[in-house]
């Protein structure tokens, strides 16, 4: 479903991405771990349309999508929902769901994904008039996900969904992310917490300061030495 | 594919007032359109002048809010869009004997010598142009964000003044033009404003509103979620000029004589003290600053008149009535930062639960 080969990001003079090369089959759930700075909400940016790679190839359904702008790519399917916090604050929680399904009629449909999101997510339905400022971490977090799924992802695209939250939180988000990929859409996860990570995600790939340093199945990594000590804690 | 994710949840039940609304709606503009035929026939010159000025300046705001407020894009040119449309559409209208009398300096190109329409044509061309150039404007201005674009568009803003001054044969230069017919008058200037106010108001509410205000919120976001933030720039910056080149024109002929000089970055500052102090990103709070604005600085040259107070006397001074502004706006941002109103709206909606409440 996305081939990415050779993708090279630069801010600047500042190389965030060195020929990366990845892959995530149709229906897959793949997830990338690596430390700060390791380039992994960038390598997003990049196939989101949200960056200009510098050079390499980035195929989505068989398409070269490299340089084409983030408007386009998430009416495709390609739906990226980015860090927790960057729900619409001043915007009510409904418009924050209304606006991640902007370019889709207002239909029957429509309406039914909406009362799905609300179903899975009772705290948002209780807060849908409130503004997505006045949400916890958590709850943002739920709508960062529900804005998402309003766009009827092909291939979703989650940037660190764990970040800032309780552990109790994470395991609930993490719940989520497996229901939505049972129901057959791809996910592509960014996370820091590489346990959970691995724990969910059928391959994995390891970033280090740009670079892809290790890939494989994701409890083969879990189980990796330099992947324990790196990133687990361990050893 | 199966695309459930979950089961069906129970909808949150819709807005179901929109009837009511809309009945409302059309009462008060009735309302207001007896008001205006009230004022026309009983109220004085000088209070009709005033009015139709405070509607132009609350049709400019409104659509100045658009793209500053609503959109979030801090710019800085309705002065070069309102000096626009008040030079097409006088030279539109101006009769040739007149043209011909008052361009001394240089002739009159040719079409403009010859050419004199009605006023709504005149006013709609207007638009149009202004609309154009906002249009065009917005291909370079979009290209920075933030400080940037207030600076670009400052500039743009200035470059319309400048050539105004110099291009004599077209705007008779800094001597403007003079005898401009006085067609302006109430119906012009409520008519304007009410249908600047139902377009507006309908584009905010609308989907196209609301990816207006996500791309303000978070433009990086906005585009995440397919909104192609440059259109959607663009869609408010068109508008917003369409309108304020249009108030633009009806100014023209309401004061009847236009210059350079009227339409510096003073016309600007003062729309933008209107939206800040109505509540940027808020129609209601710019339309209610506007009026407040017109008809205060009317009000407030009672502190400019002379003065006996317990036997001293103080004479007029001149100007007083702008230090009295500035407090007032000082207290403003300081008690109320967000505004009048904030990001608040008027709505039926909310005057109907304020009735509730205080029934018994």
């Amino acid at each position: 479903m996305l081939e990415v080969s050779g993708l090279t990001v630069r801010y600047g003079g500042i190389i965030a991405l060195r020929s990366v090369a990845l892959t995530v089959a149709a229906g897959e759930i793949v997830t990338l771990v690596g430390a700060n700075g390791a380039g992994k909400s960038t390598l997003l940016a990049a196939v989101s349309g949200l960056l200009r790679p510098a050079a390499g190839s980035i195929r989505y359904q068989g398409q070269e999508i490299a340089g084409v702008g983030a408007h386009r790519l998430s009416r495709q399917g390609l739906i990226l929902v980015p860090e927790g916090r960057r729900v619409f604050v001043n915007l009510s929680v409904q418009e924050n769901l209304l606006l991640g399904g902007y370019f889709r009629p207002r239909d029957a449909v429509f309406n039914e994904d909406l009362a799905r999101v609300y179903g899975a997510f009772p705290r948002l339905a209780e807060r849908r008039r409130q503004p997505a400022g006045t949400l916890s971490g958590g709850e943002r977090q739920m709508l960062a996900l529900g804005r998402g799924l309003m766009g009827r992802p092909r291939l979703l695209m989650l940037d660190e969904p764990s970040l800032g939250l309780s552990p109790r939180l994470v395991a609930e988000v993490f719940a989520i992310i497996r229901r939505i990929h049972a129901q057959g859409v791809t996910v592509l996860l960014v996370e820091q917490n590489a346990a959970a990570a691995l724990a969910l995600a059928e391959r994995a790939y390891v970033l280090e300061t740009g670079r892809v340093v290790l890939s494989g199945r994701g409890r083969e990594l879990a189980a990796d030495g330099r992947v324990q000590r790196a990133y687990l804690g361990m050893g | 594919m199966s695309r459930r994710w979950y089961e069906a949840g129970p909808l949150p039940a819709a807005h179901t007032t929109r009837r009511r609304d809309t009945r409302l709606t059309i009462l008060a503009s009735l309302a207001a359109a007896g008001g205006l035929w009230l004022l026309q026939a009983f109220a004085g010159g000088y209070v009709v002048h005033m009015t139709c000025v405070a509607a132009l300046f609350a049709v400019l705001a409104v659509s100045y809010n658009l793209i500053n407020g609503v959109a979030g894009q801090f710019s800085l040119e309705p002065n070069a869009f309102v000096a626009c449309g008040a030079y097409v559409t006088a030279l539109l209208t101006l009769s040739p004997a007149e043209k011909a009398a008052s361009f001394i300096l240089e002739p009159i190109i040719w079409p403009l010598s010859v050419i004199s329409i009605p006023l709504l044509p005149a006013l709609l061309i207007a638009g149009l142009l202004t609309a154009l150039m906002g249009f065009l404007m917005g291909f370079p201005v979009f290209r920075v964000r933030g400080d940037y674009l207030a600076i670009v568009t400052l500039g743009f803003g200035e470059v319309i003044r400048v050539v105004a001054n110099n291009a004599q044969a077209v705007t008779n230069g800094p001597l403007g033009l003079k005898g401009i017919p006085h067609l302006t008058d109430l119906w012009w200037t409520g008519g304007l404003l009410a249908l600047t106010l139902f377009i507006i108001v309908r584009l905010v509410n609308s989907s196209y509103g609301r990816a207006l205000k996500a791309v303000r919120e978070d433009e990086v976001a906005a585009e995440a979620m397919g909104i192609n933030a440059f259109w959607h720039k663009m869609l408010a910056f068109t508008t917003s000029a369409f309108f304020e080149g249009v108030a633009g024109g009806l100014l023209a002929h309401l004061i009847t004589t236009i210059s350079p000089s009227l339409f510096t970055f003073f016309l600007t500052f003062n729309l933008l003290i209107i939206i800040v102090v109505g509540g940027l990103g808020s129609n209601t709070g710019a339309f209610l600053a506007a009026l407040l604005f017109t008809y205060g600085g009317e009000w407030l040259r009672v502190v400019e008149e002379p003065l006996n107070l317990f036997g001293l006397h103080i004479p007029g001074i001149p100007g007083m009535r702008m230090v009295f502004f500035s407090l007032i706006l000082v207290a403003v941002m300081i008690f109320m930062r967000q505004g009048l109103l904030g990001r608040r709206e008027f709505s039926w909606r909310w005057l109907w639960a304020v009735l509730d409440q205080r029934r018994p």
